[in-house]
């Protein structure tokens, strides 16, 4: 049998209705490889015995005719969606052992649409990181590495778990969230692709929850079409979030045929930052080029409050998050650390259950919310915010997308940043606007630096645009043809 | 503005935090690093902007004030009080907080 998790979710879809071959087939080679895989620390846990009466399930339907979307494709879940009665622990000791007595609206739509989910995949914990370097698990582990070496490179964060389990082919598809960035670098570093949507698009209901205002979940996957295939799932309105959006949901795969001939793409000047790589450089006019060819036409735009957009995260997402993990107090799930003294319960519990990162921004929140900084700090930031919004949406007047590099750099090593917070914070540089102001945002693979290191390469679009944005996401796919795959040194 | 230890220790104890106190010092300098940092948003003009509340221009929706079906509505203690380190007839443990 042909090995068929190197096939896209659309393959796999139009195969199995095709009988080619059956779910059970697709899902043992899958679990097989995933079991194979353990090295890389992207799954966290298996759904072993649920997914098979799943893939059953999914075998009986397709041979009634009755397929649904997703029929039998093998998904892993990142470990922030609550799933009913397997245990979610957001890769933080405080969670360890929840199993949550309910399933998020979003995995909840792609069982509905007849998906299998093979387990939890790692993450950062909560969410809060850039490299997975703050799971309690241990992170993650990008299958690419530089040519000639062995040195362990981060997949990204926070979603590295779910970028890993796709670049590396231990799933067809995934789940992430990003509330700076978190599905969009890991994609980036992974050669993968990741689509956050418009805030609103997907329900925040049963993620745990980081920055509410800004989080925002959505696929990583193969190629294009495969994001676009699994955001027709997830995406919709849920009156159980009160930011969900209800608008009809668009066939999101039908976008992807357009081409961008007569689309205006704007590049922003103020992203070619001082210090950029000549190979970021180069491939970012590349590809704009590759657009150009295809005709679009590329303009330079200008977003001067570019640099403030992650100093204005480092005070909101804090300040969310400080208030969203007060929940964490050893009384309603998750651990506790015993003392008589309530207070001193709590605080023991918070001091042991948190990692170092959380616990600082946790500190951080506090911090600028606390009384007779709020106006200083959180008022001034959220202003900033607003400033920011309206800049780029002021750039959505002249241009349909803007085409930006997804992240700094390549991948690197573990260890090799994570000694200070600011040069972490710096690899979301290119995303975190997009999540400050609301508006959908893509990652794609653009190709290899010179060691042999997927690049990648970000499309924007304003609000809704998610189908704007896809069409021109496969048209530069389809220009820039990567097909490079990592070398397996895992298994 | 920059911490000082006593300050760490006051945002510790808000934040519902145990450190230790040799952590003080590393983590005194790692926020007044970050508080450094985000300084510079003093240098923005925001005269006349309003605060962001939302990234999407719409009003908050209303519900009627029934009982939710399904696992948002009601009359489920056992699975609200499955996941607790501690509790008793469906209540949650905590220790005694009344003399």
């Amino acid at each position: 049998m042909a090995d068929l998790t190197t096939k896209t979710i659309a393959q796999l879809r139009d195969g199995m209705r095709a009988k080619e071959f059956s779910a059970a087939e697709v899902f043992d080679q899958y679990f097989t490889r995933a079991e194979n895989s353990r090295a890389l620390n992207a799954f966290v846990r298996f759904n072993v015995e649920l997914a098979w009466d799943q893939v059953k399930a999914s075998d009986e339907r397709i041979a009634k005719g009755e397929a649904r979307p997703l029929e039998g494709i093998p998904m892993g879940i990142k470990d922030l969606f609550c799933t009913e009665g397997l245990e979610t622990n957001a890769a933080s000791r405080i969670l360890y052992g929840f199993r949550p007595p309910y399933e998020s609206t979003v995995s909840q739509n792609l069982l509905d649409d007849g998906a299998v989910f093979m387990g939890k995949l790692n993450l950062d914990e909560f969410a809060m990181g850039s490299s997975n370097e703050t799971s309690a698990h241990g992170p993650a582990i990008n299958p690419w590495r530089r040519e000639g070496e062995e040195t362990k490179l981060t997949p990204g964060g926070s979603s590295g778990g779910s970028a890993a389990a796709v670049a590396a082919r231990l799933c067809a598809g995934a789940t992430a969230t990003d509330t700076g960035g978190s599905i969009r670098q890991p994609a980036a570093l992974t050669a993968t692709v990741g689509l956050k949507p418009t805030y609103g698009r997907c329900s925040r209901w049963g993620i745990v929850a980081f920055a509410s205002s800004l989080d925002q979940a959505g696929p990583i996957a193969k190629d294009v079409r495969d994001s676009a295939i699994l955001l027709n799932s997830m995406a919709g309105y849920d009156p159980k979030d009160s930011t969900s959006i209800d608008r009809p949901v668009p066939d999101y795969e039908q976008a992807i045929a357009g081409g961008v001939k007569g689309m205006k793409i704007g590049i922003p000047k103020e992203y070619r930052l001082d210090g950029m790589s000549q190979e970021i450089s180069d491939l970012w006019t590349k590809s704009a080029k590759l657009l150009e060819e295809q005709g679009a036409e590329i303009v330079e735009v200008s977003l001067p409050l570019t640099k403030y957009a992650l100093p204005v995260y480092y005070i909101v997402a804090p300040a969310e998050a400080s208030s969203n993990l007060a929940r964490y107090d050893g009384v309603k799930y998750g651990v506790r650390v015993e003392d008589d003294n309530i207070h001193e319960m709590y605080k023991k519990t918070r001091g042991e259950g948190f990692g170092a990162e959380v616990k600082r921004r946790l500190m951080i929140g506090t911090y600028v919310l606390s009384a007779g900084y709020y106006d200083a700090y959180y008022l001034r930031a959220q202003r900033v915010r607003k400033k920011i919004a309206m800049e780029m949406a002021a750039a959505f007047e002249q241009v349909d997308l803007l085409l930006t590099p997804s992240s700094p750099s390549a991948a690197f090593g573990l260890g090799e940043k994570s000694a200070d917070p600011i040069e972490m914070y710096l690899n979301d540089v290119f995303t975190v606007t997009a999540n400050l102001a609301g508006v959908p945002g893509i990652s794609i693979p653009g190709g290899l630096d010179a060691q042999g290191l997927p690049l990648g390469l970000q499309l924007i679009a304003p609000a809704f645009g998610e189908e704007t944005m896809i069409r021109g996401a496969a048209a530069l796919e389809e220009a820039i043809g990567f097909n490079a795959q990592p070398t397996e040194w895992w298994r | 503005m920059s911490l000082d230890e006593s300050t760490v220790k006051k945002v510790a104890n808000l934040a519902r935090i145990a450190i230790a106190d040799e952590e003080v010092p590393h983590l005194m300098n790692e926020l007044n690093g970050i508080l450094g940092w985000i300084e510079q948003l003093q240098e923005v003009d925001i005269e006349g902007v309003e605060a962001m509340t939302s990234s999407v221009e719409v009003a908050l929706p209303m519900r009627d004030d029934v009982l939710a079906d399904g696992p948002t509505g009601g009359g489920q203690p056992q699975a609200v009080t499955k996941n607790a380190p501690k509790s008793d007839d469906h209540f949650f443990v905590v220790p005694k907080v009344v003399e």
